[in-house]
Protein backbone atom coordinates (compact mmCIF):
# COMPACT_ATOMS: atom_id res chain seq x y z
CA UNK A 1 0.00 0.00 0.00
CA UNK A 2 1.64 3.72 -0.95
CA UNK A 3 0.71 6.10 1.58
CA UNK A 4 0.87 9.73 0.11
CA UNK A 5 2.71 11.23 2.79
CA UNK A 6 1.90 15.28 2.22
CA UNK A 7 5.68 16.28 2.50
CA UNK A 8 7.63 13.71 1.46
CA UNK A 9 5.03 12.32 -1.43
CA UNK A 10 4.02 8.30 -1.84
CA UNK A 11 5.60 5.56 0.22
CA UNK A 12 5.43 2.17 1.50
CA UNK A 13 3.24 1.88 4.30
CA UNK A 14 6.13 0.19 6.23
CA UNK A 15 7.36 3.66 6.92
CA UNK A 16 4.08 4.48 8.58
CA UNK A 17 2.62 3.92 11.76
CA UNK A 18 -1.09 4.12 12.24
CA UNK A 19 -3.24 6.66 14.15
CA UNK A 20 -6.29 4.96 13.68
CA UNK A 21 -9.35 7.22 13.65
CA UNK A 22 -9.67 11.04 13.16
CA UNK A 23 -11.30 13.62 14.65
CA UNK A 24 -11.50 12.25 17.93
CA UNK A 25 -12.48 14.84 19.81
CA UNK A 26 -11.77 14.86 23.71
CA UNK A 27 -14.83 15.24 26.26
CA UNK A 28 -15.84 19.23 25.85
CA UNK A 29 -16.27 19.21 29.54
CA UNK A 30 -14.13 17.05 31.28
CA UNK A 31 -15.38 17.51 34.86
CA UNK A 32 -18.80 16.79 34.71
CA UNK A 33 -18.64 13.99 32.01
CA UNK A 34 -19.77 11.27 33.22
CA UNK A 35 -18.79 7.24 32.92
CA UNK A 36 -20.52 6.76 29.46
CA UNK A 37 -19.24 9.82 28.53
CA UNK A 38 -15.30 8.13 29.09
CA UNK A 39 -15.85 5.17 27.65
CA UNK A 40 -17.27 6.56 24.30
CA UNK A 41 -14.05 8.73 24.16
CA UNK A 42 -11.69 6.07 25.70
CA UNK A 43 -12.91 2.68 23.72
CA UNK A 44 -15.51 3.60 20.64
CA UNK A 45 -14.12 4.37 17.28
CA UNK A 46 -15.69 4.41 13.75
CA UNK A 47 -15.04 1.30 12.34
CA UNK A 48 -16.69 1.71 8.69
CA UNK A 49 -16.53 -0.34 5.42
CA UNK A 50 -16.21 1.95 3.08
CA UNK A 51 -14.39 5.66 3.56
CA UNK A 52 -12.63 5.94 6.62
CA UNK A 53 -10.79 9.18 7.69
CA UNK A 54 -7.92 8.48 9.70
CA UNK A 55 -4.41 9.45 11.12
CA UNK A 56 -0.96 8.12 10.08
CA UNK A 57 2.82 9.19 11.30
CA UNK A 58 5.42 9.14 9.24
CA UNK A 59 8.33 7.32 11.37
CA UNK A 60 10.76 6.67 9.15
CA UNK A 61 10.52 9.75 7.12
CA UNK A 62 9.52 12.92 8.21
CA UNK A 63 8.10 11.84 11.47
CA UNK A 64 5.15 14.22 10.81
CA UNK A 65 1.13 13.32 11.31
CA UNK A 66 -1.63 13.96 8.93
CA UNK A 67 -5.18 12.86 8.25
CA UNK A 68 -6.36 11.04 4.98
CA UNK A 69 -9.26 9.40 3.79
CA UNK A 70 -9.15 5.63 3.10
CA UNK A 71 -11.30 3.28 1.79
CA UNK A 72 -11.32 0.06 3.86
CA UNK A 73 -12.62 -2.02 1.16
CA UNK A 74 -10.51 -1.41 -2.06
CA UNK A 75 -7.76 0.72 0.43
CA UNK A 76 -8.03 3.39 -2.12
CA UNK A 77 -6.74 6.59 -0.76
CA UNK A 78 -8.20 10.09 -1.27
CA UNK A 79 -6.96 13.51 0.08
CA UNK A 80 -8.62 14.64 3.11
CA UNK B 1 -11.74 -40.78 18.48
CA UNK B 2 -14.85 -41.99 16.55
CA UNK B 3 -14.00 -44.35 13.67
CA UNK B 4 -13.85 -42.66 9.95
CA UNK B 5 -17.08 -43.14 8.17
CA UNK B 6 -18.25 -43.08 4.89
CA UNK B 7 -18.36 -39.69 3.74
CA UNK B 8 -22.29 -38.96 2.68
CA UNK B 9 -22.93 -36.22 -0.51
CA UNK B 10 -24.56 -33.58 1.73
CA UNK B 11 -23.92 -33.49 5.56
CA UNK B 12 -27.21 -30.72 6.06
CA UNK B 13 -30.01 -29.69 4.19
CA UNK B 14 -30.58 -26.55 2.35
CA UNK B 15 -33.84 -25.40 3.39
CA UNK B 16 -35.62 -22.36 2.13
CA UNK B 17 -35.53 -19.87 5.40
CA UNK B 18 -39.62 -20.33 7.07
CA UNK B 19 -40.72 -16.61 7.77
CA UNK B 20 -40.84 -16.88 11.81
CA UNK B 21 -38.12 -18.75 13.95
CA UNK B 22 -37.87 -19.07 17.82
CA UNK B 23 -33.92 -17.73 17.19
CA UNK B 24 -32.34 -16.83 14.12
CA UNK B 25 -28.54 -16.44 14.71
CA UNK B 26 -26.77 -13.94 11.96
CA UNK B 27 -23.18 -15.72 10.77
CA UNK B 28 -22.79 -19.28 9.97
CA UNK B 29 -18.95 -19.16 11.02
CA UNK B 30 -17.89 -21.80 14.01
CA UNK B 31 -19.45 -19.92 16.89
CA UNK B 32 -22.82 -19.56 14.99
CA UNK B 33 -23.00 -23.21 14.52
CA UNK B 34 -21.67 -24.55 17.78
CA UNK B 35 -24.82 -22.21 19.09
CA UNK B 36 -27.14 -23.45 17.45
CA UNK B 37 -25.74 -27.10 18.19
CA UNK B 38 -25.91 -25.90 21.97
CA UNK B 39 -29.22 -24.49 21.64
CA UNK B 40 -30.94 -28.07 20.45
CA UNK B 41 -28.49 -30.08 22.78
CA UNK B 42 -28.80 -28.16 25.86
CA UNK B 43 -31.65 -26.55 25.82
CA UNK B 44 -34.12 -27.77 23.50
CA UNK B 45 -34.54 -25.31 21.09
CA UNK B 46 -34.04 -26.18 17.63
CA UNK B 47 -36.53 -23.45 16.07
CA UNK B 48 -33.49 -21.67 14.97
CA UNK B 49 -31.97 -20.18 11.49
CA UNK B 50 -28.62 -19.76 11.14
CA UNK B 51 -28.24 -17.45 8.40
CA UNK B 52 -25.36 -17.08 6.55
CA UNK B 53 -24.34 -14.47 4.08
CA UNK B 54 -21.79 -16.63 2.05
CA UNK B 55 -21.49 -20.22 2.12
CA UNK B 56 -20.91 -22.23 5.89
CA UNK B 57 -17.67 -21.51 7.76
CA UNK B 58 -16.01 -19.38 4.91
CA UNK B 59 -14.88 -16.53 6.71
CA UNK B 60 -12.24 -16.58 9.83
CA UNK B 61 -13.47 -19.89 10.06
CA UNK B 62 -11.60 -21.62 6.87
CA UNK B 63 -8.72 -18.59 7.22
CA UNK B 64 -7.35 -19.14 10.84
CA UNK B 65 -4.57 -21.27 11.92
CA UNK B 66 -6.32 -23.66 14.72
CA UNK B 67 -4.21 -23.36 17.63
CA UNK B 68 -6.13 -24.74 20.43
CA UNK B 69 -4.98 -23.62 24.51
CA UNK B 70 -6.48 -22.38 27.54
CA UNK B 71 -3.56 -20.60 29.32
CA UNK B 72 -5.01 -17.02 29.28
CA UNK B 73 -3.79 -14.97 32.43
CA UNK B 74 -6.62 -13.51 33.60
CA UNK B 75 -9.23 -15.94 35.87
CA UNK B 76 -12.14 -14.80 33.42
CA UNK B 77 -10.71 -15.61 30.39
CA UNK B 78 -8.77 -18.63 32.24
CA UNK B 79 -12.54 -19.79 33.14
CA UNK B 80 -13.82 -19.45 29.83
CA UNK B 81 -11.09 -20.88 27.64
CA UNK B 82 -10.82 -23.62 29.68
CA UNK B 83 -14.23 -24.69 29.68
CA UNK B 84 -13.76 -24.58 25.68
CA UNK B 85 -10.55 -26.72 26.09
CA UNK B 86 -12.32 -29.37 28.02
CA UNK B 87 -15.41 -29.37 25.49
CA UNK B 88 -12.54 -30.03 22.30
CA UNK B 89 -11.66 -32.87 24.74
CA UNK B 90 -14.21 -34.86 23.69
CA UNK B 91 -15.71 -33.15 20.82
CA UNK B 92 -15.65 -36.05 18.14
CA UNK B 93 -17.22 -38.32 20.66
CA UNK B 94 -19.47 -35.61 20.65
CA UNK B 95 -20.59 -34.89 17.57
CA UNK B 96 -19.34 -37.84 16.03
CA UNK B 97 -17.12 -36.80 13.71
CA UNK B 98 -13.20 -37.28 13.78
CA UNK B 99 -12.46 -33.69 13.94
CA UNK B 100 -8.85 -34.12 13.96
CA UNK B 101 -8.38 -33.00 17.27
CA UNK B 102 -4.49 -33.22 18.14
CA UNK B 103 -3.19 -32.36 21.41
CA UNK B 104 0.56 -32.29 20.58
CA UNK B 105 1.41 -29.08 22.95
CA UNK B 106 1.33 -25.06 22.53
CA UNK B 107 4.85 -23.98 23.19
CA UNK B 108 5.20 -20.33 23.66
CA UNK B 109 9.10 -19.05 23.57
CA UNK B 110 10.35 -15.82 25.70
CA UNK B 111 13.19 -14.21 24.50
CA UNK B 112 13.97 -11.63 26.74
CA UNK B 113 13.70 -10.92 31.19
CA UNK B 114 10.84 -9.12 31.03
CA UNK B 115 8.91 -11.73 28.81
CA UNK B 116 9.93 -14.44 31.21
CA UNK B 117 8.78 -12.53 34.04
CA UNK B 118 5.52 -12.60 32.27
CA UNK B 119 5.27 -15.87 31.26
CA UNK B 120 6.13 -17.26 34.53
CA UNK B 121 3.63 -15.17 36.28
CA UNK B 122 1.03 -16.47 33.71
CA UNK B 123 2.61 -20.35 34.63
CA UNK B 124 1.51 -19.59 38.19
CA UNK B 125 -1.70 -17.86 37.14
CA UNK B 126 -2.75 -20.66 35.61
CA UNK B 127 -1.80 -23.55 37.71
CA UNK B 128 -3.97 -21.44 40.62
CA UNK B 129 -7.16 -22.12 38.07
CA UNK B 130 -6.49 -25.87 37.39
CA UNK B 131 -4.70 -25.47 34.10
CA UNK B 132 -1.71 -27.41 33.37
CA UNK B 133 1.47 -24.87 32.67
CA UNK B 134 5.13 -25.70 32.64
CA UNK B 135 7.96 -23.66 32.60
CA UNK B 136 11.11 -25.26 30.48
CA UNK B 137 14.63 -23.96 30.34
CA UNK B 138 15.66 -23.76 26.60
CA UNK B 139 17.57 -27.00 26.83
CA UNK B 140 13.52 -28.61 27.74
CA UNK B 141 12.40 -26.23 24.79
CA UNK B 142 14.51 -28.10 22.98
CA UNK B 143 14.09 -31.18 24.07
CA UNK B 144 10.29 -31.22 23.46
CA UNK B 145 11.00 -29.73 19.78
CA UNK B 146 14.30 -30.65 18.61
CA UNK B 147 14.07 -28.32 15.46
CA UNK B 148 14.13 -24.74 17.62
CA UNK B 149 17.30 -23.29 17.63
CA UNK B 150 18.31 -22.13 21.14
CA UNK B 151 21.66 -20.60 19.66
CA UNK B 152 22.52 -17.72 22.33
CA UNK B 153 24.13 -16.38 18.65
CA UNK B 154 20.71 -15.44 17.30
CA UNK B 155 19.12 -11.77 17.34
CA UNK B 156 16.26 -13.14 19.63
CA UNK B 157 17.50 -15.81 21.41
CA UNK B 158 15.10 -18.46 23.23
CA UNK B 159 15.81 -17.90 26.86
CA UNK B 160 13.09 -20.32 27.70
CA UNK B 161 9.46 -21.38 27.27
CA UNK B 162 6.31 -21.73 28.80
CA UNK B 163 4.19 -25.14 27.51
CA UNK B 164 0.45 -26.29 28.26
CA UNK B 165 0.83 -30.36 26.60
CA UNK B 166 -3.05 -30.06 26.38
CA UNK B 167 -3.22 -27.62 23.71
CA UNK B 168 -2.97 -28.36 19.99
CA UNK B 169 -5.02 -28.18 17.07
CA UNK B 170 -7.81 -29.19 15.16
CA UNK B 171 -9.33 -29.43 11.71
CA UNK B 172 -11.23 -26.41 11.30
CA UNK B 173 -13.24 -27.75 8.43
CA UNK B 174 -14.65 -30.76 9.96
CA UNK B 175 -15.48 -28.58 13.26
CA UNK B 176 -17.83 -26.86 11.34
CA UNK B 177 -19.37 -29.52 9.44
CA UNK B 178 -19.50 -31.76 12.34
CA UNK B 179 -21.87 -29.05 14.30
CA UNK B 180 -23.77 -28.01 11.06
CA UNK B 181 -24.43 -31.65 10.55
CA UNK B 182 -25.31 -32.54 14.34
CA UNK B 183 -27.49 -29.19 14.37
CA UNK B 184 -29.26 -29.70 11.29
CA UNK B 185 -30.37 -33.49 12.36
CA UNK B 186 -31.64 -31.84 15.51
CA UNK B 187 -33.42 -29.22 13.41
CA UNK B 188 -32.00 -26.16 12.81
CA UNK B 189 -32.33 -24.57 9.67
CA UNK B 190 -28.80 -23.84 7.81
CA UNK B 191 -29.43 -20.82 5.29
CA UNK B 192 -26.48 -20.17 3.13
CA UNK B 193 -26.53 -17.01 0.38
CA UNK B 194 -28.65 -15.50 3.18
CA UNK B 195 -27.61 -12.10 3.48
CA UNK B 196 -29.19 -9.87 6.60
CA UNK B 197 -29.76 -6.31 5.25
CA UNK B 198 -31.57 -5.03 8.28
CA UNK B 199 -33.40 -5.35 11.67
CA UNK B 200 -37.02 -5.16 12.06
CA UNK B 201 -37.44 -3.19 14.98
CA UNK B 202 -40.35 -2.11 17.21
CA UNK B 203 -39.19 0.34 20.06
CA UNK B 204 -36.13 -1.31 21.58
CA UNK B 205 -37.31 -4.36 20.46
CA UNK B 206 -36.11 -6.65 17.72
CA UNK B 207 -38.30 -8.93 16.17
CA UNK B 208 -36.88 -10.30 13.13
CA UNK B 209 -34.07 -9.63 10.54
CA UNK B 210 -34.34 -7.99 6.55
CA UNK B 211 -32.80 -10.61 4.16
CA UNK B 212 -32.37 -10.36 0.93
CA UNK B 213 -34.30 -13.83 0.79
CA UNK B 214 -37.37 -11.23 3.16
CA UNK B 215 -38.34 -10.83 6.37
CA UNK B 216 -37.47 -13.25 8.30
CA UNK B 217 -39.84 -12.72 11.85
CA UNK B 218 -37.57 -14.40 15.22
CA UNK B 219 -38.45 -14.24 19.48
CA UNK B 220 -34.64 -13.57 19.37
CA UNK B 221 -32.02 -12.24 17.57
CA UNK B 222 -28.12 -13.70 18.14
CA UNK B 223 -24.85 -11.97 16.20
CA UNK B 224 -22.30 -13.41 15.60
CA UNK B 225 -20.65 -11.79 12.73
CA UNK B 226 -16.87 -11.46 13.73
CA UNK B 227 -15.27 -8.97 11.53
CA UNK B 228 -18.20 -7.35 10.13
CA UNK B 229 -20.28 -7.46 13.64
CA UNK B 230 -20.14 -3.66 14.05
CA UNK B 231 -21.25 -3.25 10.14
CA UNK B 232 -23.85 -5.49 11.22
CA UNK B 233 -24.88 -3.58 14.46
CA UNK B 234 -25.45 0.02 12.57
CA UNK B 235 -27.93 -1.25 11.05
CA UNK B 236 -30.03 -1.16 14.12
CA UNK B 237 -28.40 1.37 15.80
CA UNK B 238 -25.72 -0.43 18.21
CA UNK B 239 -22.26 0.80 18.54
CA UNK B 240 -19.51 -1.41 19.49
CA UNK B 241 -15.78 -0.97 20.55
CA UNK B 242 -14.79 -2.77 17.65
CA UNK B 243 -12.11 -2.31 15.37
CA UNK B 244 -12.06 -4.89 12.39
CA UNK B 245 -8.28 -5.20 11.25
CA UNK B 246 -7.22 -7.55 9.26
CA UNK B 247 -5.04 -10.80 9.80
CA UNK B 248 -2.69 -13.05 7.91
CA UNK B 249 -1.78 -16.68 7.54
CA UNK B 250 0.41 -18.99 5.14
CA UNK B 251 0.86 -22.29 4.25
CA UNK B 252 4.16 -24.21 2.82
CA UNK B 253 4.00 -26.96 0.43
CA UNK B 254 3.15 -30.37 1.96
CA UNK B 255 6.53 -32.01 3.97
CA UNK B 256 7.20 -34.75 6.25
CA UNK B 257 7.00 -34.74 9.77
CA UNK B 258 9.12 -32.11 11.29
CA UNK B 259 7.35 -30.18 13.45
CA UNK B 260 5.49 -32.09 17.23
CA UNK B 261 3.95 -29.18 18.55
CA UNK B 262 2.43 -25.66 17.77
CA UNK B 263 5.19 -22.98 18.74
CA UNK B 264 4.85 -19.55 19.77
CA UNK B 265 6.55 -16.11 19.83
CA UNK B 266 4.79 -13.38 20.77
CA UNK B 267 8.00 -11.30 20.80
CA UNK B 268 9.13 -12.02 16.97
CA UNK B 269 5.51 -12.15 15.82
CA UNK B 270 5.10 -15.40 14.52
CA UNK B 271 3.35 -18.60 15.12
CA UNK B 272 3.36 -22.36 13.70
CA UNK B 273 2.37 -25.80 13.86
CA UNK B 274 2.37 -28.75 11.10
CA UNK B 275 -1.04 -29.53 9.85
CA UNK B 276 -2.07 -33.09 9.55
CA UNK B 277 -1.63 -33.28 5.45
CA UNK B 278 2.17 -31.64 6.23
CA UNK B 279 2.02 -28.17 5.50
CA UNK B 280 3.64 -25.68 7.84
CA UNK B 281 0.65 -23.50 8.96
CA UNK B 282 1.74 -19.74 9.95
CA UNK B 283 0.40 -16.85 11.48
CA UNK B 284 1.84 -13.40 12.74
CA UNK B 285 0.22 -10.34 14.24
CA UNK B 286 -2.25 -8.03 12.83
CA UNK B 287 -1.93 -5.63 10.55
CA UNK B 288 -2.65 -2.36 11.73
CA UNK B 289 -4.84 -0.39 9.99
CA UNK B 290 -8.35 -0.91 9.79
CA UNK B 291 -9.34 -3.38 6.62
CA UNK B 292 -12.23 -5.53 5.30
CA UNK B 293 -10.51 -6.43 2.43
CA UNK B 294 -9.40 -9.58 2.95
CA UNK B 295 -5.77 -9.09 2.23
CA UNK B 296 -2.46 -7.63 4.28
CA UNK B 297 0.89 -5.98 3.43
CA UNK B 298 3.53 -8.40 2.30
CA UNK B 299 5.94 -6.72 5.35
CA UNK B 300 4.06 -8.67 8.11
CA UNK B 301 4.58 -11.76 6.08
CA UNK B 302 8.04 -11.06 5.40
CA UNK B 303 8.75 -10.43 8.99
CA UNK B 304 6.83 -13.46 10.49
CA UNK B 305 9.12 -15.75 7.89
CA UNK B 306 12.49 -13.99 8.85
CA UNK B 307 11.35 -14.57 12.29
CA UNK B 308 10.29 -18.33 11.77
CA UNK B 309 13.40 -18.84 9.59
CA UNK B 310 16.01 -17.77 12.51
CA UNK B 311 13.96 -20.18 14.94
CA UNK B 312 13.74 -23.21 12.89
CA UNK B 313 16.58 -23.40 10.05
CA UNK B 314 15.20 -26.28 9.04
CA UNK B 315 12.57 -24.07 7.67
CA UNK B 316 14.70 -22.40 4.95
CA UNK B 317 14.28 -24.39 2.06
CA UNK B 318 10.59 -24.41 2.16
CA UNK B 319 7.87 -22.67 0.29
CA UNK B 320 5.11 -20.82 0.22
CA UNK B 321 2.37 -22.17 -1.06
CA UNK B 322 -0.22 -19.43 -0.18
CA UNK B 323 -1.10 -16.45 1.95
CA UNK B 324 -4.45 -15.28 2.63
CA UNK B 325 -6.03 -13.07 5.23
CA UNK B 326 -9.02 -12.70 7.65
CA UNK B 327 -10.60 -9.84 9.12
CA UNK B 328 -10.59 -10.38 12.85
CA UNK B 329 -13.00 -8.00 15.32
CA UNK B 330 -10.55 -6.53 17.59
CA UNK B 331 -12.12 -4.96 21.13
CA UNK B 332 -10.39 -2.30 23.32
CA UNK B 333 -8.79 -5.25 26.01
CA UNK B 334 -8.28 -7.96 23.41
CA UNK B 335 -11.26 -9.85 25.06
CA UNK B 336 -14.16 -11.05 23.61
CA UNK B 337 -17.63 -9.35 23.94
CA UNK B 338 -20.34 -11.75 24.83
CA UNK B 339 -24.25 -11.10 26.44
CA UNK B 340 -27.34 -9.14 26.03
CA UNK B 341 -27.29 -5.99 24.17
CA UNK B 342 -29.11 -2.20 25.37
CA UNK B 343 -31.47 -3.47 22.30
CA UNK B 344 -34.04 -6.05 23.97
CA UNK B 345 -34.35 -9.62 22.21
CA UNK B 346 -30.42 -8.49 20.28
CA UNK B 347 -27.51 -11.06 21.32
CA UNK B 348 -24.20 -9.84 20.95
CA UNK B 349 -20.96 -12.52 20.76
CA UNK B 350 -18.16 -10.71 18.82
CA UNK B 351 -14.27 -9.19 19.85
CA UNK B 352 -12.76 -12.54 19.71
CA UNK B 353 -10.11 -10.59 17.64
CA UNK B 354 -7.47 -13.42 17.00
CA UNK B 355 -8.54 -15.89 19.02
CA UNK B 356 -11.86 -17.05 18.22
CA UNK B 357 -11.23 -20.45 16.98
CA UNK B 358 -10.10 -22.10 20.14
CA UNK B 359 -13.11 -20.79 21.57
CA UNK B 360 -15.79 -21.90 19.18
CA UNK B 361 -16.90 -24.95 21.37
CA UNK B 362 -16.99 -22.73 24.80
CA UNK B 363 -18.21 -19.61 22.99
CA UNK B 364 -21.54 -22.08 21.54
CA UNK B 365 -22.15 -23.18 25.11
CA UNK B 366 -22.20 -19.93 26.70
CA UNK B 367 -23.58 -17.94 23.78
CA UNK B 368 -26.50 -20.70 23.77
CA UNK B 369 -27.12 -20.14 27.18
CA UNK B 370 -27.42 -16.65 27.59
CA UNK B 371 -29.74 -16.38 24.27
CA UNK B 372 -31.83 -19.37 25.92
CA UNK B 373 -32.78 -18.11 29.24
CA UNK B 374 -32.11 -14.41 28.79
CA UNK B 375 -29.46 -13.76 30.90
CA UNK B 376 -25.97 -14.48 30.58
CA UNK B 377 -24.32 -17.75 31.76
CA UNK B 378 -21.83 -17.32 34.52
CA UNK B 379 -18.95 -17.76 32.73
CA UNK B 380 -19.53 -15.15 30.17
CA UNK B 381 -20.90 -12.47 32.68
CA UNK B 382 -17.40 -10.67 32.79
CA UNK B 383 -17.37 -10.50 29.10
CA UNK B 384 -20.78 -7.92 29.14
CA UNK B 385 -20.75 -4.80 26.73
CA UNK B 386 -20.97 -2.69 29.98
CA UNK B 387 -17.65 -3.57 31.02
CA UNK B 388 -16.53 -0.62 29.02
CA UNK B 389 -18.18 1.94 30.51
CA UNK B 390 -17.68 0.33 34.23
CA UNK B 391 -13.79 0.40 33.39
CA UNK B 392 -14.00 -3.80 34.74
CA UNK B 393 -11.67 -4.41 31.70
CA UNK B 394 -10.31 -8.09 31.09
CA UNK B 395 -7.06 -7.24 29.99
CA UNK B 396 -5.30 -10.23 27.82
CA UNK B 397 -2.77 -8.13 25.57
CA UNK B 398 -0.02 -9.76 26.92
CA UNK B 399 -1.58 -13.68 26.50
CA UNK B 400 -3.46 -12.63 23.35
CA UNK B 401 -2.42 -10.13 21.27
CA UNK B 402 -0.01 -11.17 18.80
CA UNK B 403 -0.36 -14.89 19.30
CA UNK B 404 -3.71 -15.86 20.15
Amino acid sequence: MLIPCPWCGDREDIEFKYGGSAQVAYPADPASADDATWARFLFYRPNPRGKMAERWVHTAGCRRWFNLVRDTVTHEITPP
Amino acid sequence: MAEPHPHPNRLWRNPEPKRVYDVVIVGGGGHGLATAYYLARNHGISDVAVLERGWLAGGNMARNTTVIRSNYLRDESADIYEHSLKLWESLSQELDYDILFSQRGVLSLVHSLGDRRESMRRVYANRLNGIDAEWLTPEEVKAFCPIVNISPDVRYPVIGGTLQRRGGIAKHDYVAWAFARKADEMGVDLIQNCEVTGFDVEGDRVRGVHTNRGLIAANKVALCAAGHSTVLAEMIGLDLPIQSHPLQALVSELLEPVLNCVVLSSAVHVYVSQAHKGELVMGAGIDPYNSYAQRGSPQVIEYQLAAACELFPIFSRAHVLRTWAGIVDVSPDASPILGLTPIENLFINCGWGTGGFKATPGAGWVYAHTIASGAPHPLNAPFALERFTTGALIDEHGAAAVAH
